[in-house]
């Protein structure tokens, strides 16, 4: 389990002190993939790098099964960092060395016999799917190659959590996701402990259980996937979950609520009903299904008609309706 | 001109002249290979105190220390080399037992050459990309790991091609220390050319370090390329002889240190 309390990092600058990171707190459970999403900027980068301590927080504890890593020496340090593997957006790899001997990299520092060492690093070549790349260099690999060889090099070590810092996002959509079925893969065979940091919204969708919103250095929201994405309860995660909602204003309507179908009811003609039982025309100014995890999610934002009783009717007949939740969005009003 | 010539064949021809560039091209080479390979292993040790010891190094080091190193290395480099070298030569004396001769030369030679060796050590291990040194942290790397297993390794093609510009410019350096009494190729050219005016002799000489400096650049090139792996084709992915060609021209570029160009 991995526990940041009352994390903060300030980098000091030369017009004053820059807040990265402001009291965060986080709990990462055992066999989670836990998902940290935000605007560039919003310090999701920092934020993993305290984790292995790689960026050593200002104040705060980080633990990891209830070990707090800022007390402890450099040594034990190295040890523990050891079982928490990281990848990376620029994969990071070793350019003159061999596939296989990237792999080998982690244990060879942890002190693994050559032999045995190659023989597990063959074991990993076969998971991440690249048995026939062992003597390239990773020079002669695309992307996507070359971030499945960062991948068996961080499993190597036999770690207990994997950190990936944007790992897909110099990747294509395709490859993207075939890196992160690997990874998803890892997370059931293995058991280990997986950290995506992402601004993609997808990558979220695609593979995490948990997710924490960051915002600005500020850790705004944070619950499983469908809480977050179902009801996100703050601006910053609105801005996130539905990005395309800020088009809104170029409507002129009275009001504007947001519909969210929490499973299954999305395909019902919700709007064509609305019309037709009570005779209100809304305005469907945007609208968004996802499939998370196998069930179905969406939002639908309507613009309200200006007449009051209209508009009070149609939302007492949507609050009505099962698996569905309407909330003003009183911020896109004006 | 036909004196000129006449000059050129005697010292081609003649068995004494021929001896004596023998032994100009032996005391050129066995001078200039201890030279270098002490002043890069010197260079080597301070450029890779220069990278890993500053503030965001893997290993930094008192701040006063590396402006002490720095200052020391700026002052070596900033002396012009004969100077430097005739105040070294008395230095050296008691070391040596002799200010004269090929020998004497090499000492004050690799002092010279060091701190230049160290700024070409300095570039290339900064190249080094920071993401593969977070990387090895990230492992669980020691200093000297990183340094030894990481830094070392990835900017070795950089290295030799900062290497071999060190063997040329200690060739040339040697060269001049015929002026005060060093031996080789650089003395009978000062010799003859400079002293008598047998400007036939010197030409030849010269001729001879010329061609001495194409060989070692184009093997040293040769080598430094061949161990790139950033541009391989062995055993992978094919690529196109353009692609390649281009590849290796865009990274010799890379590789090779300014004062080489």
């Amino acid at each position: 389990m991995i526990e940041l309390k009352h994390l903060s990092k300030v980098f000091p600058t030369a017009d004053g002190d820059f807040e990265a990171l402001s009291d965060i707190n986080l709990t990462i459970g055992d066999g989670d993939i836990f998902g940290i999403v935000g605007m560039s900027g919003a310090g999701k980068s920092t934020l993993v790098r305290c984790i292995n301590l790689l960026e050593r927080p200002t104040q705060g504890e980080v633990l990891i099964d209830g070990e707090n890593l800022m007390d402890l020496s450099p040594a034990r340090l190295r040890q523990t960092r050891r079982s928490i593997s990281m990848i990376f957006q620029q994969f990071n790899l070793l350019m003159q060395r061999t596939c296989l001997k990237n792999i080998c990299f982690p244990m060879e520092i942890a002190g693994v016999p050559a032999a045995e060492a190659k023989k597990r690093a063959l074991e990993y070549l076969d998971i991440v799917g690249l048995p026939d790349k062992a003597n390239a260099y990773p020079a002669q690999l695309s992307g996507g190659q070359k971030q499945r060889i960062a991948i068996a090099r961080a499993l190597a070590s036999n770690p207990k959590v994997l950190l990936c810092d944007e790992a897909t996002s110099a990747l294509d959509p395709t490859t993207t996701r075939s890196i992160l079925k690997l990874i998803q893969d890892i997370n059931r065979r293995l058991g280990i402990t997986v950290v995506v940091i992402t601004h993609e919204m997808a990558v979220v969708e695609e593979i995490c259980t948990h997710v924490a919103i960051l915002d600005h250095g500020h850790m705004v929201e944070t619950g499983t996937v469908e809480e977050v994405f179902s009801n996100p309860k703050t601006e910053a995660g609105r801005r996130l979950v539905f990005p395309e909602g800020a088009r809104i204003d170029q409507f002129p309507v009275a009001s504007v609520v947001r519909v969210v179908f929490n499973g299954g009811s999305s395909y019902e003609p919700l709007i064509a009903s609305l019309a037709i039982d009570c005779g209100v025309k809304v305005n469907i100014l945007g609208a968004d299904t996802r499939n998370v995890n196998g069930k179905a999610f969406g939002s639908m934002l309507l613009g309200l008609p200006e007449d009051k009783s209209e508009a009070a009717k149609a939302m007492n007949y949507l609050r009505a309706q099962q698996d569905v939740s309407v909330e003003e969005v009183p911020d896109y009003h004006g | 001109m036909d004196k000129f010539l006449n000059q050129m064949m005697a010292a081609l021809t003649e068995p004494a002249m021929q001896q004596e560039m023998l032994n100009g091209i032996w005391e050129t080479l066995y001078s200039t290979a201890a030279a270098t390979v002490l002043a890069c292993l010197l260079g080597l040790i301070l450029g890779v105190i220069l990278v890993a010891g500053e503030k965001e190094g893997v290993r930094p080091l008192p701040g006063p220390l590396m402006k002490f190193i720095n200052i020391v290395i700026n002052i070596l480099r900033s002396v012009p080399f004969l100077i430097l070298m005739m105040m070294l030569l008395p230095v050296f004396k008691p070391l040596i037992g002799t200010s004269i001769g090929t020998p004497a030369a090499i000492l004050p030679l690799v002092v010279a050459a060091a701190p230049f060796v160290a700024r070409l050590v300095e570039t290339s291990l900064r190249e080094v990309d920071k993401g593969v040194i977070e990387a090895a942290q990230s492992m669980g790397c020691t200093p000297f790991q990183i340094i030894w297993k990481v830094i070392l390794p990835e900017s070795k093609p950089g290295l030799v091609a900062g290497f071999v510009t060190a063997l040329i410019t200690i060739l040339g350096y040697g060269s001049m220390a015929g002026f005060i009494g060093g031996g080789g190729l650089g003395k009978i050219a000062i010799n003859y050319g400079y002293n008598k005016y047998n400007y036939g002799v010197m030409f030849v000489a010269v001729v001879l370090i010329v061609i001495l400096v194409q060989v070692f650049q184009t093997i040293g090139t040769k080598i430094a390329v061949s161990l790139d792996h950033r541009i391989t084709d062995k055993g992978g992915k094919r690529r196109s002889k353009k692609e390649t060609l281009g590849k290796i021209k865009e990274n010799k570029n890379k590789s090779i240190p300014n004062g080489m160009r």
